[in-house]
């Protein structure tokens, strides 16, 4: 791997008299995905923020984008350096139509000020196209999208700013196997279209379908990075929990089988 | 937007005929033929999607209750008044519908129309102050009242309820404080303030204003369809456009023909139309609209897509009282006179019904301005009408309240079509 595209090293976060992050590194190269492991309150969704700009590290972290430091210290930093993030609630207005929502705070304007309609619909439908959803018309209301529709346009719209980072918080958690199944095609389109993906799922077979790497952290520390392809799913929940004893690996060895009796592979 | 028209009414050109690559197979086509409209039309009303045509329906069952029951009801003498009479309530109405849009209320329309009135009244007549000069006075009182309750909603988190609830009072009080111990404040039969309802346009000038409306609606939506069409998007063909074009024509033509029988277009009207219209372009068409509906829509997804929703909060309270004051100011000039009673009585029940008549969702992000037009239209032809009947205000309250309940009834029942047909229920 080249040099990665964003590379975090030593950050650190405190609120108040809790150190929600110590020392944490991590990175996301170009065309990979890399999912963000840990038990609740292991600091992912902090780690998230920081990289988001939603809530500034403590000094004596080192960000780096393109190998150059940089500092992210609000949203806007973080948007104009190529980071787009998609939390769990979605953040659609139901009463605006696709076109609207993709573009909603982004509109493009044409001669006396009005709304360009017939560039927006055109690009919309162009991004679209090349995600391959389809929609049959770009021009109900969003509420009436099934759940995956809806992830799958809130990812769209992030990509208008043309980001090289996409984080995306628990993309198929409330989503049924089909939907899910699209998020994921989505998430392995935008690796092939280059994009780094961070992904913060708690759904280890998700996962296990699309991350090139996963890294976990426990207790705001780093517990771990592991190539999916060579680790077991018992290595990484060893990591999540902090222990090779755990409910998991003990039931694996009283069984004698993999303890992912659900894996999907 | 809920008032955009589907795609799946724009047809292909010549039938089966996909319009372009682009388009998805499974969009149904709508054959661009009277029949194929009927078909299109029929899945829309199946689906919920009932647009104005309730209101529409309503106002002509109106009309024919009141004509066969009395043949002046659609005399030009009394669809004139009927014109002059709902320009007042309208103006608050288009107000209301800004606010209603965000999913807020405002209460204090009522009485900041009656306190624009006293302002107005006092400088014009009291003060001597140039009518003009009153009335510039009485309508940035009015945006100043509307830019506070915004920002004390919007910046220190009062509920919209409240805040123009305290205006109800708060407004109506001053208001009565102006108005001193006189009660009454009679203003010039022959200012300016009086030719706002007193001038009626000559007939060709009535003419003109519509032809040129329609020339205008028929020239910009074909450059749009022509660009559609050229970015090989779904597009209306030329035949819809005129027939569309046609449909419109119907009313305005009709209007102004029978408002010139009488004394011609009344200025009063044209300024409650010419707002509808205004309100509603930059509701569909401007960044500002898009904002508007974003915020009624989904408050936070709006602030995350960078919306500054304070600002959009502070100016449509902001304009919703300019409507109200302006309203104020026409109630004004009606009557000839600012008194105590002005505005303080129907005029805030009369105009959120209007709105919620002519089909604004009282829940945010849904509606347009011409809830304004309609609802105003079938309140005032209500009220017209039993007047003519000579029934009390007691039966026309009771009327009105069951039109609004039967609006809002129709209005439940279009959700879940639209629910079941999933196109959103929001």
């Amino acid at each position: 791997m080249s040099t990665p595209v964003l590379e975090l090293s030593g950050i650190s976060k405190t609120f108040g008299a809790v150190r929600a992050l110590s020392d944490v590194d991590f990175h996301v190269g170009e065309g990979e995905v890399v999912a963000l492991l840990g038990d609740n309150g292991a600091g992912k969704s902090t780690l998230v923020k920081v990289i988001s700009g939603a809530h500034p590290a403590d000094s004596g972290g080192v960000i780096t984008w393109d190998g150059k430091p940089v500092s992210i210290s609000s949203p806007a930093d973080a948007q104009r350096l190529g980071i787009a993030t998609i939390y769990q609630d979605l953040a659609l207005c139901d009463n605006l139509d696709i076109v609207g929502n993709l573009f909603l705070g982004n509109e493009k304007l044409h001669f006396p000020g009005t709304l360009d309609e017939v560039e927006m619909e055109s690009r919309a439908m162009d991004l679209l196209d090349s995600l391959s959803v389809r929609i049959p018309s770009l021009r109900v209301p969003v509420a009436s999208l099934s759940g995956g529709q809806r992830q799958i346009i809130a990812i769209a719209r992030s990509l208008l700013g043309q980001p090289r980072v996409v984080m995306l918080d628990e993309p198929t958690a409330a989503l049924g196997v089909a939907q899910t199944a699209q998020v994921l095609d989505l998430i392995e389109r935008l690796r092939d279209q280059g994009l780094g993906v961070l992904l913060i799922s708690h759904n280890m077979a998700d996962v296990r379908a699309v991350a090139d790497r996963a890294v976990v952290l426990r207790l705001g520390r780093n517990a771990g990075n592991f190539p999916i392809a060579e680790t077991s799913y018992e290595e990484i929940v060893a990591a999540i929990t902090g222990a090779a004893d755990n409910p998991v690996s003990r039931r694996s060895e009283r069984t004698g089988t993999s303890a992912l009796a659900t894996e999907d592979k | 937007m809920t008032q955009q028209t589907p795609v799946s009414k724009a047809p292909a050109p010549g039938g089966a005929e996909p319009a372009g690559p682009r388009r998805d197979p499974r969009l149904l086509a709508t054959v661009a033929s009277p029949k194929g409209w009927l078909e299109a039309f029929k899945r829309n009303v199946r689906g919920g999607e009932l647009g104005a045509m309730p209101v529409i329906l309503g106002l002509i069952l109106i009309a024919v209750v009141f004509q066969s029951a009395n043949d002046r009801f659609l005399s030009p003498q009394n669809l004139s008044n009927l014109s002059v009479q709902i320009a007042a309530i309208g103006l608050m109405t288009t107000g209301v519908i800004m606010v209603l849009l965000l999913g807020e209320i405002d209460l204090s329309i009522g009485s900041v129309a009656g306190l624009s009135a006293a302002v107005l009244a006092v400088l014009a007549v009291k003060q001597g102050l140039p009518e003009p000069a009153a009335i510039a006075a009485a309508l940035g009182m009015g945006l100043l009242v509307g830019l506070l309750h915004g920002f004390v909603f919007a910046k220190l988190g009062v509920p919209a309820f409240v805040v123009t609830l305290a205006g109800l009072l708060g407004w109506q009080g001053l208001h009565l404080y102006l108005m001193g111990a006189d009660g009454t404040i009679n203003t010039s039969p022959n200012g300016a303030i009086a030719l706002l309802t007193q001038t009626f346009f000559v007939p060709f000038m009535g003419w003109a204003i519509a032809g040129l409306a329609l020339a205008l609606y028929v020239v910009s939506v074909a450059v749009v369809e022509r660009r559609r069409r050229q970015a090989g998007l779904p597009y209306k063909p030329p035949v819809e456009i005129l027939f569309r074009a046609v449909l419109l024509a119907l009313p305005i033509l009709g209007g102004v023909w029978v408002l010139n029988q009488y004394k011609g277009v009344p200025l009063a009207f044209l300024i409650f139309v010419g707002f509808v219209v205004v309100l509603d372009l930059v509701l569909r068409k401007t960044r500002y609209g898009r904002m508007v509906y974003a915020v009624g829509g989904n408050a936070e997804a709006a602030r995350r897509a960078g919306i500054n929703v304070d600002w959009i909060r502070i100016s449509v309270f902001g304009i919703a009282s300019t409507l109200a004051a302006l309203g104020g100011i026409i109630l004004t000039s009606r009557n000839f006179a600012a008194s105590v009673s002005t505005g303080g009585g129907e005029e805030l029940m009369m105009a959120i019904a209007a709105a919620v008549i002519g089909g604004t969702s009282l829940f945010g992000g849904r509606g347009n301005a011409y809830s304004a037009l309609l609802g105003g239209l079938v309140l005032g032809a209500i009220a017209s009408g039993l007047l003519l009947l000579q029934m009390s205000t007691s039966v026309r309250f009771m009327i009105t309240a069951a039109v609004l309940l039967i609006a809002v009834i129709l209005d439940a029942a279009s959700r879940r079509g639209r629910k079941t047909h999933a196109r959103g229920g929001a």
